[in-house]
């Protein structure tokens, strides 16, 4: 199971690398998106696949009989999920007003901050 | 319910019982404080005229605390905290060595100085969008990721700070502003993309996340387990955050942009970070691995002071030459990792704490020197040191320190760097930090030569005369690394014993594991 999910977590990334490495910014903010699910899951086949048991003690046993699901890598992605899911928020309203303000959204024609022609430094005074 | 049949209750099975002490409380405090004045300030978010007041007060607050938490650990070794009083390693842990109260305090310096610097420097917009309570948020990551003790909760530290770094970034939304962010914004979201593929990874081998816990298990895994691929994501990951070299060019992209309070707050805080998790990663949990990429990252160290000064010496805007001065900083530290022992690993902490003070310092000079002379290019920029000679000397004394010329700060951790460098036969990797040294004195000397000591080409600006507050924080900010380098032995000796603390963690091991191991 975990094999066939290291694949499908594979997939992902590519996808995710192939996206970010474009010079528009919509594929980019597509590619973030992937990149995010890609890291959930690759948590999530972390904590190892156990299906179907959740790790809940019943009746008078105190401890857990046999093997159950992991909750932690679920308590990790969640935390991620938030993270991610913020990230991608601000990084779609700061593209949109990218788009407005520099009316562009490649990347290589955003120079204001590093104009192409700057002087150089005087060499003497 | 069985309640009636079920034996009583044994809560030390997973429950901390001992009281937490006082003293412990120190830990957390830093990050709680911070949030909370962060949480007071967007809750009078109308009286924008208390901002300044509340925050500055509240930073002052942060500089006790953490005084206080040096002093602790100074005195009784690391400290450790669990979060809802969770048993070792199930709980996440805040445990403050002797580094992570060093950054917090140097970094809570840093912020002091740029909340008063910020009075003058943000205006009423500025403060309406929330300066002061972004800034009071960053205080809190950065506080937090030097104080805990739990890996996952470093990177949730990091996004904390960098979230609200995006804020202070974008604070004003000028053209340049938004281009900048753009780029800081996805690299950096790369970066600690890379930290959270590489910590999943590391949950996946080790089953923990305790920092603690990963020490000790790192030594029986080692046979079994890809801990060189860990090592290798988090060296990369830490790399991006740092700015080294080929993974730096977020930083000169953004850090020109924002207002001069923002740009000195993220030279001092942001890379730095980055830095400290890199140390404590790569000394503290692998040790063996940062032996065998020891020459990775001394060439990228190397080629990292290098690509940052020669950029340096092609610029012609004052903050985005800074900013290739700390990425030519960050190479030197890089190169104390490199060499390692205490000696590679106490130069390059105590060369961080500097260059968070000194850069900090930097970037205040080039804001006054744009309103002085009323430009931030030194082609244009001229006769400073006519219209405010006191100006003058504490940025001649900066750049001194920033060149790491006696007897400033920036001397003694080049001294550990390059002694360690040849005390292992590294004569090349000396010879570059000594060479970069050099270059940026150049650097550096020429930005006195043009901006300051040229007569004015350009008529005199008719500026206000400067407030306090903005000369203030740089004069206090010089006044220390002075003091530093006429004084090092405290710190000499303070950054020696953190090195030895993460080259041999059983100190801090015994504070998360007080009985031994469960």
């Amino acid at each position: 199971m975990e094999a066939w999910f290291a694949l499908l977590v594979g997939i992902f990334f590519t996808v995710a690398v192939y996206l970010m490495l474009s010079k528009f910014i919509i594929r980019m903010l597509l590619g973030v998106a992937v990149l995010g699910n890609a890291v959930n899951l690759l948590i999530f086949t972390g904590g190892r696949l156990m299906r179907e048991v959740p790790p809940v003690i019943v009746g008078d046993t105190e401890a857990l009989v046999g093997p159950a699901a992991n909750p932690l890598p679920q308590a990790l992605i969640l935390t991620a999920i938030v993270i991610s899911f913020s990230f991608f928020a601000f990084l779609l309203v700061l593209s949109w007003r990218a788009y407005e303000d520099l009316e562009t959204d490649n990347t290589d024609e955003m120079r204001v901050a590093e104009p192409k022609d700057e002087p150089a430094p005087p060499l003497g005074y | 319910m069985a309640a009636s049949t079920s034996p009583p209750v044994d809560f030390s099975a997973a429950l901390v019982m001992a009281p937490t002490a006082p003293a412990e409380w120190l830990v957390i405090l830093p990050v709680a404080w911070c949030l909370a004045i962060g949480a007071l300030l967007v809750m009078l978010r109308r009286p924008i005229g208390l901002h300044p007041t509340i925050a500055v007060a509240g930073l002052v607050g942060l500089v006790v605390i953490d005084g206080l938490l040096l002093h602790q650990i100074v005195r009784h070794g690391p400290m450790t905290m669990m979060m809802g009083r969770w048993l070792p390693p199930f709980g996440i842990a805040f445990t403050a060595d002797l580094m992570g109260a060093l950054f917090a305090l140097v970094a809570a310096i840093v912020a002091l100085a740029a909340g008063i610097f910020s009075i003058a420097d943000i205006n009423d917009s500025g403060r309406r969008y929330g300066f002061y309570p972004l800034l009071m948020v960053l205080m809190a990551g950065v506080s937090g990721a030097f104080l805990t003790g739990d890996i996952f909760n470093l990177y949730v530290w990091f996004e904390v700070l960098l979230i609200s770094s995006f804020g202070l970034l974008v604070l004003g939304s000028e053209r340049e502003q938004i281009d900048a962010s753009v780029k800081y914004g996805f690299l950096n979201l790369v970066a600690t993309t890379l930290f959270l593929i590489a910590t999943g990874y590391l949950y996946a081998v080790f089953g923990t996340l305790n920092m603690a816990d990963i020490a000790r298990k790192a030594e029986e895994l080692r046979s079994i387990a890809p801990l060189m691929t860990l090592a290798g994501l988090y060296m990369l990951a830490f790399a991006m955050k740092a700015a080294a070299f080929p993974v730096n060019f977020w930083l000169p992209a953004s850090y020109h942009t924002p207002r001069v309070v923002v740009s000195a707050l993220f030279a001092g805080l942001l890379t730095k970070v980055g830095i400290y998790a890199l140390i404590r990663v790569m000394v503290m949990l692998f040790p063996v691995e940062r032996e065998e990429l020891s020459f990775v990252l001394a060439i990228a160290g190397a080629l990292t002071m290098f690509v940052g000064v020669f950029g340096a010496l092609a610029q012609t805007d004052f903050r985005r030459l800074l900013g290739f001065l700390i990425i030519s900083g960050i190479g030197s530290v890089f190169a104390g990792v490199a060499v390692g022992g205490p000696g590679g690993i106490g130069g390059a902490i105590f060369y961080s704490l500097h260059s968070m003070l000194v850069m900090t310092g930097l970037y205040f000079a080039s804001g006054i020197a744009m309103r002085l002379g009323g430009s931030a290019s030194i082609v244009t920029l001229s006769g400073l040191y006519r219209r405010n000679v006191g100006f003058a000397a504490l940025t001649l004394m900066l750049c001194f320190a920033v060149s790491g010329l006696p007897p400033f700060s920036g001397f003694w951790p080049k001294v550990m760097l390059v002694k360690a460098a040849l005390d292992i036969g590294a004569w090349w990797l000396a010879a570059a930090l000594l060479i970069a040294g050099f270059l940026t004195t150049i650097a550096t000397g020429r930005l006195f030569l043009l901006a300051y000591w040229r007569d004015g080409t350009t008529p005199a600006v008719n500026v206000a005369a400067l407030p306090a507050t903005t000369m203030a924080p740089l004069a206090a900010l010089t006044l220390v690394a002075l003091l530093i380098g006429l004084y090092p032995e405290p710190l000499l000796s303070a950054v020696q014993s953190a090195a030895a603390g993460l080259a041999d963690p059983s100190a801090y091991e015994k504070s998360v594991f007080p009985g031994g191991r469960p």
